[in-house]
């Protein structure tokens, strides 16, 4: 390769330091999306001075075309995805990104022929790495979007399996560090993206965003190490920052869900079946209509809604604040409750019930407002279960054990708008539901709300 | 001195001096410490942004992408790049895009809530 001019290599420098300043954008609220503007403009000009930076020309046009292909692919995933979805969209986009950073190590391997042991060390880590990342994202992808089980998936003597596979994999790696060889490398490849997806399959529940967070920064450091072999400082510091800022937020991320790390790296290690469904279907449980629990809200001096994930499926939102609203014209008090996983995601609820226009003064997190429920009247779970399940407390062998709760059990009464009984997220029942003082009341959100509202007006 | 450690890093040559990989090991290292150092104060309503965020910045793999298929020899070389590229830009764009997304619903609360 040529000599890279000075200019380009200050443009890079800028670019580096426009990253960081996202990063560091991004930890407040009131900066962040000042911080994300500028992570767009460092990337759109190291996008632009690479074409300047000596290279040849003569795979031009090819080069365009695949850029303005992805650029549109991804603007308009990105735009087109309903917040609800949006979890699932950041695992892919991580994914594909991880797949890319294991494909320029390919390139780079192939051409050099990997010569050099310290850039071979490197090449194989991009490799394994993305391709890890790529697969596992997939996984990821996947189980939130329901494509297939959201429950931990524990294949019979998967343990072995696992184990195997990642043994199989660090030794096609080391094998191809001594003697390389193409064969080898698409060997290491395939194991690779086979242990990706070993790795995520037994991970269930609310495991899932931190596997995301993981895996995010597993790219960037499969970005770093494929900056390394390119011997491009911007791809090492973008890669690292990600790498090392998504290994502490991933840390910060279980402890916010009260979630042992290692449990969810090693679960895939460690997979006993924990898929205790137990016996429930036909046990008794206390439904109520629309009326009997207008009924109930209108005559309570204090409500707490508690939003899930069920409720931002149905798209209700709206007919959440509406329900508020006409509460509070009642003189009634009522606040949000928001658990740190509330939806699918640390902070997803936040994000949802800003979009309905809901005063942001009213939504408490989770420590706030738990002392509350003792004296709340009416505790209204709209479309959430594993985040109020007591198993949470209760149960040692419940896969959400330790997981923090909201104390809705605390509550003087208790109504669940439910779709069906069918258990939550992470595939648990929840013996809530069938205290005497829970009512239950059937039906998609929207349209039980709506029903709810309907009757307030007129208590 | 970062600029002139840059500048020696960056001289492309695969049999480069040892001191052009330290100065890249140097450039990690630090890196590690900065990325741990810049998010250390988030809040937890941030969290998934700063993920999403986090995300975008590493579809900058963009620009490994493109280097690596300027200097492609090979068809194999070539479709394996072309790929790479579509998929780093999908990241890229995409990432920021929807990181953007996630804030918009943040702002214009007329009561401008300071901290939570």
């Amino acid at each position: 390769m040529s000599e890279t001019p000075l200019w380009v290599q200050l443009a890079n420098l800028l670019a580096a330091v426009l990253f960081i300043l996202t990063l560091k954008g991004l930890s407040h609220p009131r900066t962040a999306r000042r911080g994300v503007m500028l992570g767009a403009l460092g990337a759109a000009i190291a996008t632009v001075v690479v074409f300047f930076s000596g290279i040849p020309y003569k795979n031009l046009l090819i080069i365009l075309i695949a850029l303005v292909v992805g650029s549109v692919i991804g603007w308009i995933a990105a735009k087109r995805v309903a917040m609800t979805q949006m979890p699932q969209m950041v695992a892919l986009f991580n994914g594909v990104g991880g797949g890319a950073a294991a494909l320029v190590s390919i390139i780079e391997y192939l051409e050099s022929g990997g010569e050099n042991r310290a850039f071979l060390v490197a090449t194989v880590f991009t490799v394994v790495i993305g391709s890890v990342s790529f697969s596992g994202s997939i996984v990821t992808f996947l189980k939130l979007q329901e494509l297939i089980t959201t429950r931990p998936v524990v294949l019979p003597g998967g343990k072995y399996i696992t184990i195997l596979v990642a043994a199989a994999t660090v030794a096609a790696a080391v094998w191809l560090v001594i003697a390389p060889a193409t064969w080898l490398l698409v060997t290491l490849l395939a194991l690779a993206l086979l242990f990706g997806i070993l790795f995520v399959l037994p991970v269930g529940g609310a495991d899932v965003p931190i596997v995301i967070s993981l895996l995010n920064a597993f790219t960037g450091l499969s970005v770093a190490a494929g900056g390394y072999v390119l011997g491009n400082v911007l791809l090492i510091v973008a890669g690292t920052l990600v790498g090392a800022s998504g290994t502490l937020l991933t840390k910060l991320m279980a402890e916010a869900m009260g979630r042992p790390l290692t449990g969810t790296l090693f679960g895939a290690f460690n997979a006993s079946a924990t898929a205790a469904g137990g016996p429930d279907g036909d046990r008794p449980v206390k439904s109520g209509s629309a009326q009997d629990v207008a009924i109930m809200l209108g005559y309570a001096n204090k409500v707490i809604l508690v939003p899930g994930y069920g409720l931002a499926v149905a798209q209700a939102q709206g007919t959440l604040r509406e329900l508020a609203e006409e509460l509070e014209a009642k003189g009634i008090e009522v606040d949000y409750a928001i658990h740190p996983v509330a939806g699918r995601m640390p902070g997803h609820m936040n994000v949802l019930l800003a979009e309905a226009n809901v005063p942001y003064e009213q939504l408490k997190e989770m420590e706030e407002v738990n002392p509350e429920f003792a004296d709340t009247d009416v505790a209204l779970v709209v479309g959430a279960n594993d985040v109020v399940n007591p198993a949470a407390k209760t149960d040692t062998s419940a896969p959400i054990y330790g997981m923090p709760i909201l104390d809705v059990n605390n509550a003087k009464q208790v109504v669940f708008l439910k779709r069906s009984m069918r258990p939550g997220f992470a595939g648990i029942t929840n013996e809530l539901l069938y205290d005497p003082k829970t009512t239950l009341l059937f039906g998609d959100a929207k349209a039980s709300l709506t029903d709810v509202v309907t009757a307030v007006k007129e208590v | 001195m970062t600029a002139s450690t840059i500048i020696l890093a960056t001289s492309e040559t695969a049999d480069s001096a040892d001191y052009s990989q330290l100065a890249l090991l140097t450039i990690f290292i630090l890196s590690v410490f900065l990325g741990f150092e810049v998010i250390s104060k988030v809040s937890a309503i941030l969290h998934t942004p700063l993920m999403s965020g986090a995300n975008a910045i590493h579809g900058i793999v963009l620009v490994g992408a493109i280097l690596v298929t300027a200097n492609a020899t090979t068809a194999v070389e070539i479709v394996i790049g072309t790929l790479a590229i579509v998929l780093a830009a999908i990241n890229l764009v995409g990432g920021f895009v929807v990181t953007d997304r996630m804030l918009e619903m943040f702002k214009s609360k007329p009561g401008e809530g300071d901290k939570k």
